[in-house]
């Protein structure tokens, strides 16, 4: 493997790690201070990536596209927070399971009802549909360099927001103490709404970004949920670092997986979470 | 008493009734009756380890599709193989895997496990999907079916659809009298006890690991028992039947009929399967029924809000209203 | 004198920069009642908790007849002979009070993973949970559901499901904890009862019930021990009365 082979591979490897990265923060989270279990996050992977598609050829722009979707998604997070979500709370994860399992059917059909069955393409936006050249033959997508960008601008602005701000001392505080926050007189009911659409807003706007790569198709949103499970279970759960660790090592062994030992690639994470719960069961940045 | 007589020989009288269903001379409800009593088998492994020890398996398709597969790797192509050795060594390949994640599972409590289980089966689908092992994608035919021969006599012949019927009466049968004997056992009560307080059961000296993963074995090896049978049912096995989607749909099937409650499962694979018979009727439905999932999706989010308990649970209420009246006078 | 059953060296436990058991060294005889008292935070429940396993020591030495059990697992110790009951009651709620005691008997027989043989067909497990109920007065409620019980009875319950285990070591946390006079008094009876069989560790805050039944006291504060001896010996403590009896005297002139 010669160096610019190598480095495309990297980059590759780095820029799937951090898409991860948005779609498994926002599930960590819930977990973390919410305490439930969503089957259905990649399902909101799944609708932004349509929404993408359907709003881009409706309009001819992607950006304008991702704009319009990204208002979209977080009123969905916040309706179904309200509607739906806030009932479980309380309850035992077998009903959270359920619920969520049911409303990955529920978005499925009406994902097939309103958009169809077929394998879409999406268009990456002319500004940013470019090569950087880095040998004769190889070169680079300037538009996965963008990705990476925006992700990393993303995940800092998450941490800034968690660790800095008076709302991310709430969510902290929510995750550790609810009846402590409650007896503060912070309202913990809209610090769940806003937890719960933020989340679902990151999962979706991957799904948005990486449209214009990965195609969009039915059934998109399972794949993802699943290594996503696979980061939380490694990073440990309600940990955004974690889950950022565990992003970059997923990304990276399925890439590198994928180019030097392509039969048993996909094994690769399930056996690195193995290791991981025999080494420490709570996850790399888990609290035991 | 008249009551508690009823529901003693209740069992015994459906079994009897289900027994002679193969009069009614219809392919098409016998097969779809077969169907239900293989997936009854399949709720009620799953049960023992939801109801009965506490632990949400999200991955329990693992087992069910690993079976068919053993059975499909097993049989020689366009030859027969004796169910005596092929059922045993399918059901052991299954008792072994879940041995084997359920050491590592078990590490893991709560949101946890149901993601780990749910990951573990994950990677059997990878493994049979993206590999050449299990056929691929496509997965294989199971050309004939498994012989029951004593030396020279065929005691069934499971190419007949009621023998094959009458045999997974039989097993389904025997594996609800098994559970129902183990779950009476000081065995099954440390398993209740380790479901309503672990830690107690830790204090108390009940080493809960082992527990446990006697019981997630067994589990696994009774879902290989059904999805065996599923196997030999449908004449080939493809990823799909380990697929995530099963695996939600017999957790399901537990909770409709009522966990914790083993002839609960029975009921819940029969309404699971009729509901989903009913809704994709495009007779009935027409062009509606193409989109059945969106309402079976409606339906199990509303049994999880407002049927926790299932129709076990619902039973129960209406059962007990006029006893409980009674005694409180 | 005889030998200890339980004996602790030095022993520690730190929660990343708190220090809630320091350097902790205590015996603990059969024919004993062992009160450990202090103030909240104290360390009391951790010291508890060390010995019985719920969590493992930081440093030191749990010596129980002869054998270090530092860092042991809860199950293995409990099969070694220490019985605990817990601050919080800690029961089977949707059990009947003899299947509580049933399953903490169950424990205890060979038998225990047997998985054909009917739970309630066992004459010495079901024996040994009809002793326990008897001595811890639960004879009459045997039928009823735990989560029906009274707190007092609940309690009394707790102790039951830990003598059912055989224990030669009993280790009781706040066993009177939200309890009336009337049944704090059944308590007191109940846990001298036991006292000739048994080496008994108590934690407790209830000063009369303390005085009533120990014959050993050790106060600890801040995770240390303050002092050690025999009640009269830290009642006249000039440490103790200015640390902590201090403030409690009043209760007694």
């Amino acid at each position: 493997m010669d160096f610019a082979f190598f480095l495309i591979q990297l980059l590759n490897g780095l820029q799937y790690g951090l898409l991860l990265f948005l779609v498994a923060s926002g599930l960590t989270l819930v977990f973390g201070i919410m305490g439930i279990i969503n089957l259905a996050h990649g399902s909101f992977y799944m609708v932004g990536a349509y929404l993408a598609w359907s709003l881009s050829s409706m309009t001819g722009s992607l950006t304008v596209a991702i704009l319009l979707a990204i208002p979209l998604t977080v009123i969905l997070g916040m309706g179904l927070e309200r509607l739906l979500f806030r009932h479980l709370y309380q309850r035992d994860h077998l009903y959270q399971v359920l619920l969520t399992y049911g409303l990955i059917l529920v978005f499925e059909e009406l994902r097939s009802l309103i958009w169809g069955d077929d394998v879409h393409g999406v268009a990456v936006p002319a500004l940013l549909n470019a090569s950087i050249p880095l040998t004769e033959n190889l070169s680079y997508p300037v538009y996965r360099l963008a990705i990476s960008g925006v992700c990393l601008l993303l995940a800092a602005g998450l941490y800034f927001l968690i660790q800095k701000t008076r709302l991310g001392m709430m969510i902290r505080a929510g995750a550790s103490n609810r009846d402590m926050v409650q007896s503060l007189g912070i309202d913990i009911k809209l610090i769940y709404t806003l937890v719960f659409a933020l989340g679902i807003a990151l999962a979706a706007f991957a799904g948005m970004i990486n449209a214009p790569l990965s195609s969009v198709f039915p059934n998109m949103g399972g794949q993802v949920l699943i290594i996503c499970f696979v980061v939380v279970v490694i990073g440990g759960i309600g940990s955004v670092k974690g889950a950022m660790a565990a992003s970059l090592i997923i990304g990276l062994a399925e890439t590198f997986g994928q180019v030097l030992v392509p039969e048993v690639a996909g094994m690769i994470v399930y056996v690195l979470m193995a290791i991981v719960l025999v080494w420490r069961p709570e996850g790399l940045f888990g609290r035991s | 008493m008249k009551d508690s007589r009823l529901t003693q020989y209740l069992p015994y009288l459906v079994v009897g009734l289900l027994a002679l269903f193969p009069l009614v001379e219809s392919t098409f409800y016998m097969q779809l009756l077969t169907k239900v009593l293989i997936l009854a088998i399949f709720a009620m492994s799953l049960d023992l380890l939801v109801g009965y020890t506490g632990l949400v398996s999200f991955g329990h398709a693992a087992y069910f599709g690993l079976a068919g597969y053993a059975l499909a790797l097993m049989a020689p192509k366009y030859e027969t193989v004796s169910l005596w050795w092929s059922l045993p060594a399918s059901i052991g390949v299954c008792a072994l895997f879940a041995l084997i994640t359920g050491t590592l599972v078990l590490r893991t409590r709560g949101i946890y496990f149901i993601m780990v289980t749910l990951a573990f089966a994950q990677m059997l689908f990878f493994i049979f999907h993206d590999t050449k092992l299990g056929g691929g994608s496509d997965g294989i035919y199971i050309y004939a079916k498994p012989l029951m021969k004593l030396g020279e006599i065929e005691v069934a012949n499971l190419e007949k659809l009621e023998h094959f019927y009458w045999l997974v009466l039989i097993l389904t049968g025997a594996t609800y009298l098994l559970l129902h004997r183990i779950l009476g056992s000081t065995f099954g009560r440390a398993l209740l006890g380790i479901k309503v307080n672990e830690h107690r059961m830790r204090a108390l000296g009940f080493p809960v690991f082992k527990y446990q993963l006697a019981s997630f074995t067994l589990s696994g090896a009774l879902a290989g028992l059904a999805g065996y049978m599923a196997a030999v049912q449908y004449g080939f096995v493809n990823p799909e039947i380990l697929s995530w989607h099963q695996s939600g749909a017999v957790l399901m099937m537990v909770i409709l009929g009522g966990m914790g409650t083993l002839y609960g499962s029975v009921i819940g694979a029969f309404a699971f399967v009729l509901l989903q018979e009913v809704l994709s009727n495009q007779a009935w439905f027409g062009i509606a029924a193409k989109h059945w999932q969106l309402a079976m999706g409606i339906f199990i989010m509303l049994v999880a809000l407002y049927m926790p308990q299932g129709l076990a649970g619902l039973a129960q209420k209406f059962r007990r209203k006029p006893a409980e009246e009674a005694a409180d006078e | 004198m005889s030998e200890p059953i339980l004996r602790t060296k030095a022993l520690t436990k730190r929660f990343g920069g708190l220090v809630a058991v320091s350097d902790v060294s205590l015996d603990l005889f059969v024919g004993e009642v062992h009160v450990v008292i202090g103030p909240n935070g104290a360390g009391k429940s951790t010291l508890t908790n060390l010995l019985s396993g719920d969590l493992p020591p930081t440093s030191g030495e749990v010596i129980f007849e002869g054998r270090d059990i530092a860092g042991c697992t809860s199950d293995h110790i409990s099969r070694l002979g220490i019985g605990r009951s817990y601050q919080k009651t800690n029961i089977f709620l949707p059990f009947t009070v003899f299947e509580n005691c049933r399953l903490a008997a169950q424990s205890r027989t060979p038998h225990a993973l047997s998985v054909f043989q009917q739970a309630g067909g066992y004459a010495e497990i079901n024996r040994l949970a009809e002793e326990a109920m008897a001595a811890a007065g639960l004879t009459h409620r045997a039928g009823r559901i735990a989560a029906t019980l009274s707190h007092g009875e609940q309690r009394q319950l707790e102790i039951a499901m830990c003598l059912a285990t055989q224990p030669r070591l009993l280790l009781l946390d706040e066993p009177l904890a939200g309890m009336g006079p009337h049944e704090s008094q059944r308590m007191v009876e109940l846990i001298k009862g036991l006292t000739a069989d048994h080496a008994i560790m108590l934690i407790e805050h209830d000063m009369d019930a303390v005085f009533a039944l120990a014959h050993r006291l050790t106060v600890m504060v801040n995770g240390e021990v303050l002092e050690s001896g025999t009640p009269e010996a830290v009642r006249s403590s000039p440490a103790v009365q200015l640390a902590y009896l201090g403030g409690e005297e009043l209760l007694y002139d």
